[in-house]
């Protein structure tokens, strides 16, 4: 269950946008296949009817609903790799 | 061989002296940016060097203290280093990966508000593996560190920076971050005192998520004292972190000195049975005997889902990872791969992201992905979350019958620079100490216990109750000389 081939490996780096080279593709998929493999370790033990735990403090987190000052529109297109900075928008690539 | 000379004040000697008028905090700050200067070259542990900023720090201190103002601040100009995946408001913060390689950011993380509030001086940002993926600061853009031990071998990671640059005697004090063990694996690789604090007790704003249910930002020292001054400053409830715990810091410093007469230590034997170098099991031994000679008791407590810790955390902490990370995509910070005319916005993402992010981070974020997708969630992600429990009731149940755990750090000293990078998974295996503090929330320090045969430091890990950081402290501080 555990070994992937390379066509899944290819399938799961278009699901995380990561465009990898053939190189790339044929190193990780024995590598993701060994980590799967200890992974499936897990399968010997019975877990029916066990809470998952998704967090390791259960504690009631509330803050104030406040009116705060957002980062300034310059601030946050300050780091972006193109913005349109006097209309305050992000530029992306074409689209269509 | 040991690298810091023992004529180093700790931060709280330094904070006294300054306090004092015996040194001002301008000759502390010009000190460590000499030591810096003349031993990160060989050790690679800062990224970058925040100089004119920390002398501009150190200046105010000075023109306070001559007004007699701000004199009650705990880290009065104690110069520190922080990792470079905790954002600095104009400081360039990388994580150590090409994506983020010019990255400013437009705010500051809430610890280091708290640090410089508490008066330390930022002196610069240090070395990790990238996004805090790795146990070497081998996967990082800016190059390895090197351990100040022996230079052929790694520092650990993913804090290795932090760690090299209190190692090497460049700072007093540094803050890293743990999500697996990358406080306490670098700590105990460099000699030095580690803590991760409980889930929570630490603000996690502006920390550059791994994954979010695991991360702790903590103190790396040479002393307890230090630890414990560290945390104080850094510690509380942040209301900008929705998982910062509402609960009160009690005064760490005053657990110091305070022994373990009468503290029950658990050990969990059967996991020591196998796969730990024999130096390190002997470091172990001595720390135990000196624990019941200062009053303690040994318990023998079994952690049986243990040996499914390692699975359970790369299982849980890719999947998160998968997500925090899918940020990065070149459109509001970050790297922006060059596309041809007839490339597009999807394009854009995926050589972006391909361009920007090294081998073991693309690993993990395919890892998580497939994990989380359809049809193979249950069989390893949910599993791997309902075994978590498991964990956890092992713990509750040990702290029935033992006030601390106690376990070596790691199963191996410091290994040399390369030795592992050709197999992730044998890397992996080697956090199988660490990652169960992480999976549980509980609060877990790594403290010195001495040398190998080939004279390389060896950590024993204490872990405690949830938010019990002072019993470790006091009981970490019994093991100093």
């Amino acid at each position: 269950m555990s070994a992937l081939t390379r066509d899944e490996v290819r399938r799961i780096a278009d699901l995380a946008h990561l465009a990898l080279s053939e190189e790339e593709l044929a190193r990780f998929t024995p590598q993701l296949s060994a980590i799967l493999e200890m992974a499936a370790t897990l399968a010997r033990l019975d877990t029916s009817g066990i809470e998952p735990t998704t967090q390791a403090l259960a504690l009631p987190t509330e803050r104030d609903d406040n009116e705060r000052q957002p980062l300034p529109r310059a601030s946050a297109l300050a780091a972006a790799p193109d913005a349109a900075l006097e209309a305050g928008l992000f530029k992306v690539p074409r689209v269509l | 061989m040991k690298p810091i000379p023992s004529s180093h004040p700790s931060a709280r000697q330094i904070a006294d002296d300054i306090r004092t008028g015996h040194r001002s905090a301008t000759e502390v700050c010009e000190a460590a940016l000499a030591d810096i200067a003349s031993a990160n070259p060989r050790l690679n542990a800062f990224v970058t060097v925040t100089a004119d900023s920390a002398r501009a720090a150190a200046a105010r201190i000075d023109s306070d203290r001559a007004r007699g103002a701000g004199l009650d601040r705990p880290l009065l100009g104690v110069p520190v280093a922080v990792k470079d995946n905790l954002c600095t408001a104009g400081i360039r913060t990388t994580a150590a990966s090409r994506i983020l390689a010019d990255y400013v950011p437009p705010y500051s993380a809430t610890v280091l508000t708290r640090l410089e509030q508490a008066g330390a001086v930022l002196v610069g940002k240090t070395n990790l593996d990238e996004f805090s993926m790795g146990s070497s600061t081998e996967h990082s853009a800016h190059g390895a560190a090197r351990n100040p031990w022996d230079e052929a071998r790694t520092p650990g990671g993913s804090s290795g920076g932090s760690a090299a640059a209190v190692a090497g005697g460049m700072v007093p004090v540094a803050l890293g971050s743990d999500t697996g063990g990358s406080i306490r694996q670098p700590a105990a690789f460099c000699g030095l005192v580690g803590l991760k604090p409980t889930y929570g007790r630490v603000s996690r704003y502006g920390l550059i998520a791994f994954a979010s249910s695991l991360d702790q930002v903590g103190p790396m020292t040479r002393t307890c004292a230090d630890a414990a001054l560290l945390l104080e400053a850094i510690a509380g409830h942040d209301p900008h972190d929705a998982t910062s715990a509402q609960v009160p810091v009690p005064p760490l410093r005053e657990a110091l000195g305070r022994g373990v007469a009468g503290l029950r230590i658990g050990v969990p034997r059967a996991l020591l049975a196998e796969g730990v170098d024999a130096g390190i099991l002997h470091g172990f031994e001595i720390a135990l005997q000196r624990w019941t000679e200062a009053g303690a008791t040994l318990v023998d407590i079994a952690l049986p889902h243990t040996a499914y810790a390692v699975p359970v955390y790369y299982l849980i902490a890719t999947a998160e990872a998968s997500s925090n990370l899918s940020r990065y995509d070149g459109v509001r910070y970050g790297y922006r791969a060059p596309l041809t005319r007839e490339q597009g916005l999807r394009d854009a993402y995926a050589l972006s992201r391909a361009q920007g992010f090294g081998d073991e981070v693309k690993r993990r974020i395919m890892l998580g992905t497939y994990v989380l997708s359809h049809g193979y969630y249950d069989a390893y992600y949910l599993k791997a979350q309902q075994v978590r429990t498991l964990l956890r009731r092992d713990y509750e149940a040990a702290f029935g019958v033992c006030d601390a755990v106690a376990m070596p750090t790691t199963p191996s000293p410091a290994y040399r620079l390369g030795e592992k990078t050709g197999s992730p998974l044998q890397m992996y295996l080697e956090d199988i100490f660490t990652v169960s503090a992480n999976l549980t929330g509980l609060p877990a320090i790594s403290a010195p216990a001495g040398l190998t045969p080939e004279g390389l430091p060896v950590g024993i890990q204490l872990m405690g109750r949830m938010f019990d950081e002072a019993t470790l402290l006091a009981a970490a501080q019994v093991l100093e000389d």
